[in-house]
């Protein structure tokens, strides 16, 4: 039993198949509803914004508490961007992207050095759990000697100061081979969450649209 | 003093402002914890490793030092692929990802885009750039502007060219797979943060027979934009790419300093897996206070 209604279910199954008809070529129905589907969202996130961050975290905060005085200068920042309407004032623009590029980068860099790169580092050069739990010796340094190489490999791959000749070449192809087979096993991955997405607009063309017509 | 130097002062010391006003009150809002975590040491003597580093190789590039780099094929592709569209009278797509502003493979991409968009004004190519989110839309109207104005021609900057499509996700992707078969672009460049979107956008740009160059951190995207583009950067051949166009001493030096990081970074792995033997054949036992030392706090 379908929890849309008949008008649901034919809008719901009208959309899915222009979207689809793009597999054909462009067509007037395809940009009908690729118009539809970005006008909705540029309304949706306008809604959004308006209400889960001016409202929520600035206008509300503020009007509860005093103290909270100073999100009128994060407030200030965004009004900021809207100088870009005038020739005189538009520079002012650069200020909010300036803040938000620079707090941006410095908060990155100590971030991932701390929460990425020592923690890979370290756990690259412990021994290995071998998957299955297994405690042959032999397997944790094979496993070990794999995620050594690898690393250091790809590592050496990305290092643009030297030409990839003798040995710092072989070493970048042999990262190279190691992140082609990482990609092959992620592109694995990621094509069965899509395929898996497919099914389910299929099986609600199927079961719940067709379906509909035979009760 | 010219009038954009007075600017960028200006801005230079607004931003600071805003900086110093945000970390004190992050400091008055902490009420609970202490100003200076102790265990973090490691990481702030990273942090301090390479700044000295990036430091180090930016003055000696200002001093005329020349700093090699090796090619990235992806990157000598931009200006053939420029040209490419120059000849045949069709614009370029850039898309600086999906992400917003706060994000790094989005300022990445949005670097790349002046570089871009200078060799664009300077063939006179039309260029379309469409943007997920406001702020992303003013840094590459800016980006784009400075570039038309850097290469001589600022009246030939059309505002237009650089467009909010949609916020939604797939509502962005059909927007740009629109723009894809509508204006057929001779050439699409996807250089920034893309999520599932990104075969969607690779796929339509080859059925349309663009030139395409893609580049990427997330490991996931990265095969499918193998598969479908001519030239894909990896991982961070995209933060080098701005360097590597541009060849200026600050974003050269940087990429040198980060070099000199994997240095450190090899030989700390090398020292570690000697360390853990030792203290396997139990002929040296500080292994532990090493490996402590790498542990995330």
């Amino acid at each position: 039993m379908t929890p849309f209604s008949p008008i649901e279910l034919w809008l719901m199954a009208f959309v899915t198949l222009a979207i689809f008809s793009f597999l054909y070529k462009d067509n007037p129905v395809y940009r009908l509803v690729e118009s539809i589907f970005a006008g909705l969202s540029a309304g949706y996130y306008f809604g959004l914004v308006w209400d889960t961050v001016l409202m929520q975290q600035v206008v509300d905060p503020i009007k509860t508490d005093s103290s909270n005085l100073y999100l009128i200068i994060p407030a200030l920042l965004g009004i900021l961007l809207f100088s870009r309407l005038t020739q005189k004032w538009s520079y002012l623009s650069r200020v909010p992207l300036a803040f938000v590029i620079g707090s941006t980068s410095g908060i990155f860099i100590t971030s991932r050095l701390q929460g990425l790169v020592l923690p890979q580092i370290r756990t690259t050069f412990m021994p290995q759990n071998v998957p299955g739990g297994s405690t042959d010796p032999w397997m944790i340094v094979v496993l070990s000697t794999i995620v050594v190489v690898g690393v250091i490999a790809t590592l050496v791959y990305f290092y643009f100061s030297h030409e990839h000749k003798g040995v710092i070449g072989w070493t970048a192809r042999l990262g190279i081979w190691f992140i082609m087979i990482s990609f092959g096993a992620h592109f694995g991955y990621t094509v069965m969450g899509r395929v898996s997405l497919l099914i389910g607009r299929v099986q609600f063309l199927v079961e719940d649209w067709i379906g509909s017509f035979t009760g | 003093m010219p009038a954009h130097l007075r600017n960028t002062i200006r801005i230079g010391l607004t931003a600071l402002l805003l900086t110093v006003v945000s970390v004190s009150s992050a400091f008055a809002q902490a009420e609970d914890g202490p100003a200076f975590l102790t265990n973090r040491i490691n990481a702030l003597i990273l942090v301090i490793v390479f700044s000295v580093a990036v430091m180090y190789f930016t003055q000696q590039a200002r001093k005329g030092k020349t700093l090699f780099l090796r090619k990235i094929p992806g990157l000598d592709a931009v200006e053939e692929a420029v040209g490419r569209a120059t000849e045949m009278g069709r614009p370029i797509l850039y898309i600086p990802g999906i992400l917003d502003l706060d994000e790094m493979d989005t300022i990445a991409g949005v670097s790349i885009l002046g570089r871009v968009t200078k060799i664009v004004a300077e063939y006179e190519t039309p260029l379309i750039v469409p943007a997920r989110y406001p702020t992303v839309l003013a840094a590459c109207q800016e980006i784009c502007e400075q570039a038309y104005a850097e290469a001589g021609k600022p009246d030939t900057f059309n505002k237009d060219s650089v467009r909010y499509l949609a916020g939604e996700q797939f509502a962005f992707t059909a927007a740009v797979n629109g723009i894809m078969m509508r204006e057929r672009p001779a050439t699409n460049i996807y250089l920034g943060g893309f999520f599932a979107e990104s075969l969607l956008l690779a796929e339509t740009g080859n059925a349309a027979g663009s030139i395409q160059i893609a580049g990427t951190s997330q490991p996931e995207q990265l095969p499918f934009f193998i598969a479908a583009c001519d030239y894909t950067l990896m991982g961070e051949e995209l933060y080098a790419a701005s360097a590597y166009l541009s060849h200026e001493p600050l974003m050269t030096g940087g990429l040198k300093g980060q070099d000199l990081i994997k240095v450190i970074l090899i030989t700390v792995i090398i020292v570690g897996v000697i360390l853990s033997l030792l203290d396997h054949w139990n002929v040296i036992h500080f292994f532990d206070i090493y490996s402590g030392w790498f542990q995330e706090a």
